[in-house]
């Protein structure tokens, strides 16, 4: 068996930082290879020089033992290799056709842009790997699990046979992934050979032929897959033991925080998304919100939280009427709100951490005497918050893009933790982050449940729901399926529930 | 506008992080000056008489400065000294009405708004403040003087408010509806001038303000620096305290980065672009107030030169801070009244100083042409450093 890819002692430093010391990487042909590691362990670094994006410092790459320069992306699919990036580089308006075809336009008579013959192999390329993808959809119609199918048709169509997957399951739902790893099975067997970089642990076990573990920047180890468990490899990526299972005790519900009854939504573009939903969330009990992505969840956080008005129903916070109310008043009638997309609504990027820190409670005191910011409290509250919230971080006066995933999180839960709550609404808190700061967070949460504060945790990781959770209520089609005690249920009947079947529906119809 | 929202204004602001900022913009400058000459080596002149003229028409001769000031010690004569000192002020004189209109454009940039309407706005302002110059008598000049500013300054924001006011409720775009106002405030001046504002006499333009609402000078004639250069800093430090100091300015700056994450801090979109609006307009406004108080003393057709439109550029050229707005009003004024003085010495045609200031802002806006230039390392790479590579 040969090695198709080797990167061999790559160093990339950058002003103050060394992204990739020495890293040493071998891909066999026509097998996986899992890169693990946590968010800002190198591992992109890695993949953008292999891309040609970045020159590295020192190290060399070879392709099937043939040492070779690569200066540019241009390069990198000359030598066989396709990258299918976490965020993917399509333009919406456009049909799959066009997007595979721009940058290689084949041309009748040199003028006119023969799309017939891309789609036709749109098409065998489709068959052959049962990516099922209609060449004339426009992207933008298209669900991200397909767009994500078509990013790997481009791939293919410049005959690429090195792949390069980065975090591919990020954006998907359960099932979505699924559907990815059977084509990946199909890529493999016919000769394909796979870097797959992730940090989610049962990825890696489910699939990888080989794992190569990094963390800052270095190759921690290689391991047999066969030999590796979750437990080791999060050990591995975090240089210290991590317990995967939140440890919590039971809950001791009390009286209602929050009583939604009948509640009906409608998001920004007029489509009703949740359809008369009613729920309870208990003082010191974490509801959790099950469900795949766009089921309803998103907009029935934002009626909670003032974002969009509410259609119709009522929602009740410790006993008082939310209708017409502004996030303001709700964040001071003792909400804590951690927004399912922090770059878009739980962070300004391009300020600094500490005006991040204070972003819901500027204008009270201690931060604002009048009408003027006081900055010494404004500072004080941020370097002890980084301290307390373990964010790291050079300094306080760093902008908070300048962060990594998981600490622009911690920012986020420190800020909305540091006053006084009723209720905390989490919204996918954990998504894209690494194990270490899952670990952490969920601590978090569970530390807030057991202060008293009722707490709604939506999610569309079925793990998180489970560790989390004392109850779980499931969304379907913007309606609640049904609430299940957290200790009484099963993924496959959450599942179930999930796809919109209720299992004694099942049971009945069988 | 997400590229004029804030470098991180904080302790972080060090030395060489200030640097880092005053490069491009500086380089930029050289760049378009050594453009320019080329551009004059092209048409025939030469690059020193014309370089040399622009200098001497902003700054003054220095050897005239040194005649002056010993006709000055040794007869206590100060004519020859003032002739000196003339261009400089003058110089001072044009950047004045280019600060406040550059606050006002940067100040709906750090909001997140085009204001296009800095022209229009300009137009009303002077026109208020010269009826109340002109119309009110019989008071001190310290209630007229600061009520025809006043004046100014209110229309300038009433005409900066409607465009924000149709964007906040109906989603209008600024960009659209200040253009629009642009062209009101036009034709509007124009029948007021010819109408109900006019002179008696042929020339459509308004009566001379009184001399009680007038911005004081500092010379004699024909020295027009006056009290509005000084009031012009004084505003533009009070726009900084308000941007970077207050809660106000706090949410506006929040508004203009990011919307989505205003509105869940519970911020009010609303009322923050109307204020802004309103609040630009009423900068605009005022650097129409400073032209007629302290310049010209009456509104005439044509009478702003295209301070609004310039101020854009000077904006982004001052990345939208107010300290930035300041220099680049300077550069701004320098070139202009420089320009003149190249015109009729040297034969330059004044259009090069629009060439060169057409240039600097093409560089400004793709600072990535500069930074290949002059091969400065970007300061976006170290960001992306910092969010790979944490934990070390």
């Amino acid at each position: 068996m040969t090695n198709v890819l080797e990167l061999r002692g790559i160093t990339k430093r950058f002003p103050g930082v060394i992204a990739n010391e020495n890293v040493d990487v071998t891909l066999r042909e026509g097998k996986i290879l899992a890169l693990l590691g946590e968010n800002g362990a190198g591992k992109t670094t890695l993949m953008n020089i292999l891309y040609g994006l970045y020159k590295p410092d020192e190290g060399h790459i070879a392709v099937r033992g043939k040492q070779v320069e690569i200066h540019g992306p241009n390069d990198a699919i000359a030598q066989g290799i396709g990258m299918v990036h976490q965020h993917f580089m399509l333009v919406p308006v456009m049909t799959v056709t066009e997007n595979v075809m721009l940058g290689i336009e084949p041309t009748k008579n040199g003028i006119i842009l023969d799309k017939e013959k891309v789609a036709q192999r749109i098409r065998e390329i489709s068959d052959q790997y049962g990516l099922e993808v209609d060449p004339h959809a426009y992207i933008k119609d298209l669900p991200v699990g397909i767009q994500q199918r078509v990013e790997i048709i481009k791939v293919l169509y410049r005959q690429a046979d090195i792949l390069i997957l980065d975090e591919p399951t990020a954006v998907l739902t359960p099932q979505e992934v699924e559907g990815l790893f059977k084509i990946i099975d199909t890529l493999i067997k016919s000769g394909k050979s796979i870097i797959f970089i992730t940090h989610k642990l049962k990825e890696v076990l489910a699939v990888a032929d080989d794992i190569t573990v990094l963390r800052l920047g270095k190759v921690v180890g290689s391991i047999d897959p066969k030999e590796a468990t979750s437990q080791k490899l999060a050990s591995m990526m975090v240089g210290r033991d991590v317990s995967l299972v939140v440890e919590k005790g039971k809950a001791k519900p009390g009286e209602p925080v929050l009583v939604v009854d009948g509640l009906a939504v409608r998001d920004e573009r007029q489509n009703l998304t949740v359809r008369g939903v009613s729920f309870e969330v208990r003082k010191g009990e974490v509801l959790g919100v099950a469900g795949v992505q766009g089921n309803g969840q998103t907009e029935l956080v934002y009626a909670l939280t003032g974002l969009l008005p509410i259609e119709g129903g009522t929602i009740r916070l410790l006993n008082e009427p939310i209708r017409h109310t502004s996030p303001r008043e709700i964040l001071e009638r003792g909400v804590a709100h951690i927004p399912e997309d922090r770059q878009r609504h739980g962070l300004i990027l391009t300020f600094p951490i500490h005006d991040n820190m204070m972003l819901c409670t500027y204008y009270k005191n201690p931060f604002a005497r009048g009408i003027t910011l006081q900055e010494k409290p404004i500072f004080n509250n941020a370097e002890e918050l980084v301290k307390q919230f373990d964010v790291r971080t050079p300094n306080i006066y760093v902008n908070a893009g300048t962060l990594s995933g998981g600490n622009q999180q911690k920012v986020i839960v420190a800020r909305e933790f540091s006053r006084p709550i009723e209720l905390l609404i989490a919204s996918q808190p954990t998504r894209g982050l690494d194990v270490g700061s899952i670990e952490y967070i969920h601590k978090q949460i569970i530390k807030k449940r057991d202060e008293g504060s009722g707490v709604l945790v939506v999610s569309s990781e079925l793990d998180e729901i489970l560790a989390l959770s004392d109850r779980i209520a499931v969304m379907y089609k913007g309606q609640i399926m049904d609430i299940v005690d957290a200790n009484k249920t099963s993924k496959e009947q959450l599942g179930l529930l999930m796809a919109g079947v209720h299992p004694t529906d099942a049971k009945n119809t069988k | 506008m997400s590229e004029t929202a804030t470098p991180s204004q904080t302790k972080t602001g060090n030395r060489s992080s200030l640097a880092q900022e005053l490069l491009v913009p500086v380089l930029a400058v050289v760049t378009g000056l050594i453009i320019g000459a080329i551009v004059i080596v092209a048409s025939g002149a030469n690059v020193f008489d014309a370089y040399g003229a622009l200098f001497t028409g902003s700054f003054g001769s220095p050897i005239r400065l040194i005649e002056g000031l010993q006709v000055y010690f040794s007869t206590g004569e100060t004519k020859e000294l003032l002739r000196a000192i003339y261009p400089f002020t003058e110089s001072l004189v044009t950047a004045t009405p280019y600060i406040f209109a550059g606050l006002s454009v940067a100040l709906g940039f750090r909001a997140g708004l085009f204001n296009i309407g800095a022209e229009g706005q300009f137009f009303i302002g002077a026109l208020c403040s010269a009826f109340v110059g002109y119309s009110v008598k019989g008071l001190p000049m310290i209630i007229h003087l600061p009520l025809a500013i006043l004046a100014g300054a209110l229309g300038g924001a009433l005409w900066g408010m409607i465009p924000g006011y149709l964007k906040a409720k109906f989603g209008a775009h600024e960009v659209v509806n200040t253009i629009m106002m642009n062209w009101i405030a036009f034709r509007l001046s124009d029948w007021l001038l010819n109408g109900p504002m006019k002179a008696s006499g042929f020339r459509p333009v308004t009566p001379n303000v009184l001399p009680t609402a007038e911005l004081p000078r500092f010379f004699d004639d024909p020295l027009r620096f006056n009290l509005g250069f000084f009031l012009a800093l004084l505003v533009a430090y009070l726009v900084y305290w308000f941007l970077f100091k207050t809660t106000t300015g706090f949410e506006i700056r929040s508004v203009g980065a990011n919307p989505d994450a205003a509105k869940y801090a519970g911020m009010s979109i609303v009322k923050n672009l109307v204020l802004v609006m309103a609040l630009a307009g009423g900068l605009a406004g005022m650097a129409g107030s400073a032209q007629v108080l302290g310049v010209d003393h009456w509104v005439g057709q044509g009478f702003s030169a295209g301070y609004g439109f310039d101020a854009i550029a000077l904006a982004l050229l001052g990345k939208s801070h107010p300290f930035g707005v300041v220099l680049s009003a300077l550069l701004f004024g320098f070139l202009r009244s420089g320009a003149t003085n190249m015109q009729s010495r040297a034969g330059i045609p004044i259009d090069i100083i629009s060439i060169i200031q057409g240039l600097v802002i093409v560089f400004i806006a793709a600072p990535a042409i500069i930074r290949w230039f002059y091969r400065i390392r970007s300061i976006k790479t170290e960001e992306t450093v910092l969010t790979r590579g944490w934990g070390k």
